[in-house]
Parts: structure tokens; C-alpha cells; sequence
């Protein structure tokens, strides 16, 4: 019978079928960081439990690291508590963590593709809902709660209950200046939040095939943001590259076999989803965000939506809400709207080929006066210094960006990093939610490019004009 | 996981419906690291009369003596029993970890969210779910003599008063045979521990890259 990639990883990972829609899964890969691990190492102490398979586990610290002054340590006492917590557990059980002071120590969901570790056909978890980026790789990645992690780490499965399948088919080409960043926001924007609840994603299509393996971690970020709890790409000949001699991959004489698997990673031709929606790649213009919620979004040539034509009370009740907390009068043309800051980094756009885009926008300009702080944040340190060599940093700098230490940083405000109440964000990150980046931020979703060019115009502009 | 079979104790009546996790545990006590220590924040905002957070020793605060959790009357009860939707709000496994502990073994109510119902299954914590007028029943008993002990017994699935009578509950056959075993999901699952074994060993076979 014909499969969807889906069937073939739960078919593969299946260690007892309990026959009524749910399975014990087996997990290859579970990533851990510092915020939702600690109880679960407490649960496997007060059990008398080790980790199953100590080498599926692979830990570091991102939520709560400071961004400047590494060496000095962490001066918010809880923060540093979490992260002493990490150190404790991962030397108690005998878990690999990459520290602080490592070159490759980055936010979670950067740092698993990059040295390898998330790998195709894999299945793999995180106490942390944006695990869904690896399914670029066309993994099986989702994030879960305590217990799970808890349940993960002392048996190496989950029961899991099998979800239904949508097809999310990108056809065509994308135009100059739009992104994985506004493919993945306008297909929130299509579907909603809630649009793929009790759905995995396969996102497909010809503007799919042509991302490259960032721009696929940048869509599957977001499925969450869909509502999916994982997004899943083919495997095709860039993911096999992109793969191909990092540190965790097949060693050579794995090489082969690996590889000949990996092809089979894709749907079947005749493979049959509950659910297809399509979408046309050239309608899709740049993004922005204007609302408290990642399907509160638009192009950046409309305006800001009037509440007043919406006839759905609930809807236009919830628009009314947003508005007046993102401080911004319907109608009024997104270009026109001015900021506060500019945050490029977080597991949606932290890669070097968003640092690349953002720079290659900044280079020789100069942030505008009336933008208070433009920081980038890289993904990892090994990103940090990729970027390094080729002179990115320089070109920040001298735009009067920051340039900073790796990390989540002000994707969700846990360190220092933060905005102040009223201040208006252009961000690369994932959520725009009430008080994400900070009690009374306000946040507007875009891509990298996006980001950077509102930070030198002072508002957000088109990039398609950008000279 | 603490097996729960059979529980004699004095009942701690809250006369709320909608209680939610936010009130069972609010926010601030999130960033702790531990699953052990949220006891004393427990009903936090109902609790006390002053705010408080992680740092703050709840020995020096102000409790409010009109909470039913500070009436010397129903201390040392390991039953809550409250209103209909009991549990509603975020998934914060902390609201779970935070009633148990307190003490509490067992939470009456017509009614509980869902996320709350099956985090008690994964913490040994045993949601009773009985009749609104059985409930009404119960309070009225307790409201009469506080020191009136009951009886929760999860094999017969009953829940007996002091005068005899008994109120029958339902639950579902797993998550009874994990409580009354005193299996967790965890537990439950390296049961079949050989079986995992099994699938790693075929699964090293085919795809060894998987186990480097
Ligand atoms: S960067 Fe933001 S979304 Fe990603 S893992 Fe960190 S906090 Fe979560």
C-alpha cells in the first residue's frame, strides 16, 4: 500500500502497535536544555532510573545564557540555578553537554542539525514545542511535556497516539526577496493556528524543493506555529549533503547504507493525505506580522486589517484586542510603521544563511537613528564563527548592529535580553504572542532581510525595492 | 509511583467550581527546577494575604485565615474535594507535582479539564470523578462533623462514608491498573523493556548509524 513519509517513519519506529490508533515508539534522538529537563532527572533519581541509551541523548544549555560577557557568568541567580541544574544532571547520568564556553554550544534546534545529531528517517524529541524544525531532515521531531522527557530518557519510546496527515503543496517558484521565513508565515496565515491540530505537515511542492536545508528548518520551525506538532520535508540530494561529514553522521563505512535508505524517505506517489491545501509560491509577497498571533499576519505592501470590516464578533473582537495592544490604528500601511528594535537570531532565523541575508542588506548603511537596539544573535557558536570568517560581524558592527553570543536571547526574554514595555520589535523569531519578548513588547514576525532593512529605515520597507 | 489502593482520611472541602492551574499554582514558581517544593505555594494567591515568589520564605508571610487550607479544623486531610472543571487552564505539570505535594492522594469532583486528569495518572495523584449530588453530599457531611473520615477504595472503585453508605466511580481499566500497581507510564513501559530490547537490536541491524 502507498505511504506517506509519515507511515514509513511510524511504520519503522513502531515497538508495539496497541491496536487502538496509538503505538510505543521507539526514539532515536532526544535533545534536552535547561528549562524543561530538571524534573524529569529528578523523576529518574526518586525512581531509581538510568537513562535507557545514554548515547540518543545530547544536551545543552540556550534559554537562559547570557548573550554579552560570557565569562563573567550568569547573574540572575534562577537562571544560573537552571543551568547548574543541566551541568548536575548531565554529569550525574553521564549525558554529553556541550558547555557554555563550547564553540558548539547554540540554541537546541540549531545545534542538532549542525553537528549531525538529527539525521533523516530519525525520530526525535525535545522538551521544547519548536523541535519540529528537524523535520527538514525528514525526521519525525516533536516536542513534549516533563513527564515525556521523563518517559524518553528511561526507556527510549513513547506511547504516542498516530496523527493525520496534511500535504501542504507550494507550487511554482518564489519571486526575489521572499523567504522560508514568509512561505512559512503565509501559510499560518492560510491555514491559521489551529489550522493543523491533530496533523503532521508534509510541506511539498516546487518552492520546497528549492529551499535550501536552513530554509526548510525555518518552514518546519513553524509548523508549530500551524498547529502541527511536527512539519516534515523529502529527503533529496540536499539533505543528504548537508548531512555529510559532520560529527554525529554515519561513519563512512555507514556511508552507503544510510544513503540508500534516506532515498526512500519521500511519500509515495499514490500515498493519500486527510488533508492537501495549495498554494500558489509567486502570490507570496515579504511578511509581517501586525498582530499577537503568527496567523495575524500579511504582506508588507497591505495595511493594517480594519477590525470594523470584519463581521464574525469573535474574530473581530480578537483583532480589536491585538490592535490595541500592538499600539497600531487599522489602515494604517505596514510600511509606516516604526520601530524600536531589531532581533535577528532565534531557532527560526539564526543560520548562517540568515546572517548572510541580513548582512548582505546592512552592509555599507547605517541603522537609523531612531532604533534604540539592532542585535543579532547567532545560532551557535559555530555559526558565530562562520560568520566571523566571513567578515559578518564587521558588517553588523559597522552598521551599529550588535553583535552577540549565542543563544535564545530575546526570542522569549529568559535571559537579559528584553523589550520594554511599548517598545515595537521587528524580529526574526516565532511567536509575536502578548509579552513574548518582554511584558508590553510588541512584536512583528519577519524574515532576516525584513529585519534588517527596518532597521536601517526605521520602519518596516519592502525588500523587493531595497537598494 | 506510590501505588494507590485503598485511603482512610479526613476530606479538605473547597466549595469552588473552575478551580484552575493558575490558581493551584501560579507562574512565578515555574522557573523551579524541582518537582518537589511546591507544597507551600500551593493555592498560593488564596493561601496568603501577601504576594510571594521562589525567594520568598513562606514562613514569614501572612496567611489568610478564612482559606479553607489554614483551618486547623482539616489538617492532615490527603483528600480535596471541589467543584465541577477542577484543573482547567495551562498543562503546567507543576499544578499535579504541587497538590501531591502538599499531601493530597486523591481529588473528588463532578468534573475535571483534561490535561489535569491524565497529568494525575502520570504523578500518582487519583482524580475521583462522582455525581454532582453525591459531591454535594460529601460536603455536607464534612461541613457537619470535619473530622469524619472516608474511605477511597480503588479496587471496588468506591468511595465509603462514615454512616456505610457508598458512592461507585468509574475509571478507566489502565490508568486503574497503573494506580492500584503503583505503575507509572514509565513503569508500565519497561514492562515490556524486552521487547524494546528486541526492536534495537533488529533496528542496529539495519540502520547501525542510528546507534553510533
Ligand atoms: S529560540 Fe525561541 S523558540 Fe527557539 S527554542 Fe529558543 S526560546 Fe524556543
Amino acid at each position: 500500500m502507498a505511504k506517506t513519509l509519515y507511515d514509513k517513519i511510524w511504520d519503522a519506529h513502531t515497538v508495539i502497535d496497541q491496536g487502538d490508533g496509538s503505538a510505543l515508539i521507539y526514539i532515536d534522538r532526544h535533545l534536552v536544555h535547561e528549562v524543561t529537563s530538571p524534573q524529569a532527572f529528578d523523576g529518574l533519581r526518586l525512581n531509581g532510573r538510568k537513562p535507557w541509551r545514554l548515547a540518543a541523548n545530547l544536551a545543552v544549555p540556550d534559554h537562559n545564557v547570557p548573550t554579552v560577557n560570557r565569562r563573567l557568568g550568569i547573574s540572575d541567580p534562577i537562571s544560573r540555578a537552571q543551568l547548574d541544574a543541566l551541568d548536575a544532571n548531565c554529569r550525574d547520568f553521564g549525558i554529553t553537554k556541550f558547555d557554555l564556553m563550547d564553540v558548539r554550544q547554540g540554541i537546541v534546534h540549531v545545534i542538532g542539525p549542525e553537528q549531525g545529531a538529527t539525521l533523516p528517517g530519525m525520530t526525535v524529541v525535545c522538551g521544547d514545542s519548536h523541535t519540529s524544525t528537524h523535520g527538514a531532515f525528514g525526521a519525525l521531531a516533536f516536542g513534549i511535556g516533563t513527564s515525556e522527557v521523563e518517559h524518553a530518557l528511561a526507556t527510549q519510546t513513547l506511547v504516542l497516539k498516530k496523527a493525520k496527515t496534511m500535504q501542504i503543496r507550494v507550487n511554482g517558484h518564489v519571486g526575489p526577496g521572499v523567504t522560508a521565513k514568509d512561505i512559512t508565515l503565509a501559510i499560518i496565515g492560510e491555514i491559521g493556528t489551529a489550522g493543523g491540530t491533530g496533523y503532521v505537515i508534509e510541506y511539498a511542492g516546487e518552492a520546497i524543493e528549492d529551499l535550501s536545508m536552513e530554509g526548510r528548518m525555518t518552514l518546519c520551525n513553524m509548523a508549530i506555529e500551524g498547529g502541527a506538532r511536527a512539519g516534515l520535508v523529502a529527503v533529496d540530494d540536499k539533505t543528504i549533503d548537508y548531512v555529510k561529514g559532520r560529527p554525529f553522521a554515519p561513519k563512512p563505512e555507514q556511508w552507503e547504507a544510510a544513503v540508500a535508505e534516506w532515498k526512500t524517505l519521500h511519500s509515495d506517489p499514490e500515498a493519500r493525505f486527510d488533508r492537501v491545501v495549495e498554494i500558489h509560491a509567486a502570490s507570496i509577497e515579504p511578511q509581517v506580522t501586525w498582530g499577537t498571533s503568527p496567523e495575524m499576519v500579511g504582506p508588507v505592501s497591505a495595511r493594517v486589517p480594519d477590525p470594523a470590516q470584519i463581521e464574525d464578533p469573535v474574530k473581530r473582537n480578537g483583532m480589536q484586542k491585538a490592535l490595541a495592544y500592538m499600539g497600531l490604528t487599522a489602515n494604517t500601511p505596514i510600511t509606516q510603521i516604526a520601530i524600536d528594535k531589531v532581533f535577528i537570531g532565534s531557532c527560526t532565523n539564526s543560520r548562517i544563511e540568515d546572517l548572510r541575508a541580513a548582512a548582505a542588506v546592512v552592509r555599507g548603511k547605517r541603522k537609523a537613528d531612531s532604533v534604540k537596539l539592532a542585535m543579532v544573535v547567532p545560532g551557535s557558536g559555530l555559526v558565530k564563527q562562520q560568520a566571523e570568517a566571513e567578515g559578518l560581524d564587521k558588517v553588523f558592527l559597522d552598521a551599529g548592529f550588535e553583535w552577540r553570543e549565542p543563544g535564545c536571547s530575546m526570542c522569549l526574554a529568559m535571559n537579559a535580553d528584553r523589550l520594554e514595555p511599548g517598545e515595537r520589535c521587528a524580529s526574526t523569531s516565532n511567536r509575536n504572542f502578548e509579552g513574548r519578548q518582554g511584558q508590553g513588547g510588541r512584536t512583528h514576525l519577519v524574515s532576516p532581510a525584513m529585519a534588517a532593512a527596518a532597521g536601517i529605515a526605521g520602519h518596516f520597507t519592502d525588500i523587493r525595492s531595497w537598494t | 509511583m506510590r501505588a494507590f489502593t485503598v485511603l482512610t482520611s479526613k476530606v479538605m472541602p473547597l466549595d469552588r467550581p473552575n478551580v484552575d492551574t493558575d490558581a493551584i499554582i501560579p507562574k512565578q514558581y515555574l522557573k523551579s527546577i524541582r518537582r518537589t517544593g511546591f507544597g507551600p505555594f500551593l493555592f498560593d494567591d488564596w493561601r496568603y494575604l501577601d504576594p510571594g515568589t521562589l525567594e520568598v520564605d513562606p514562613a514569614t508571610r501572612r496567611p489568610n485565615p478564612d482559606f479553607v487550607l489554614n483551618d486547623p479544623k482539616h489538617a492532615g486531610a490527603q483528600i480535596l474535594i471541589a467543584r465541577e472543571n477542577f484543573g482547567c487552564g495551562s498543562s503546567r505539570e507543576h499544578a499535579v507535582w504541587a497538590l501531591d505535594d502538599y499531601g493530597f492522594r486523591a481529588v473528588i469532583a463532578p468534573s475535571f479539564a483534561d490535561i489535569f486528569f491524565s497529568n494525575c495518572f502520570k504523578n500518582g495523584l487519583l482524580p475521583v470523578v462522582l455525581k454532582a449530588d453525591e459531591v454535594q453530599a460529601i460536603f455536607e457531611g464534612v461541613a457537619s462533623d470535619p473530622g469524619k473520615q472516608f474511605t477511597i477504595d480503588l479496587p471496588a472503585q468506591e468511595l465509603r462514608l462514615p454512616c456505610g453508605k457508598a458512592f461507585k466511580f468509574e475509571i478507566n481499566p489502565h490508568h486503574k491498573h497503573n494506580m492500584v500497581n503503583g505503575l507509572d507510564e514509565i513503569g508500565l513501559t519497561l514492562q515490556q523493556a524486552d521487547v524494546i530490547r528486541a526492536y534495537e537490536a533488529r533496528r542496529a541491524q539495519q540502520a547501525p548509524w542510528l546507534f553510533n
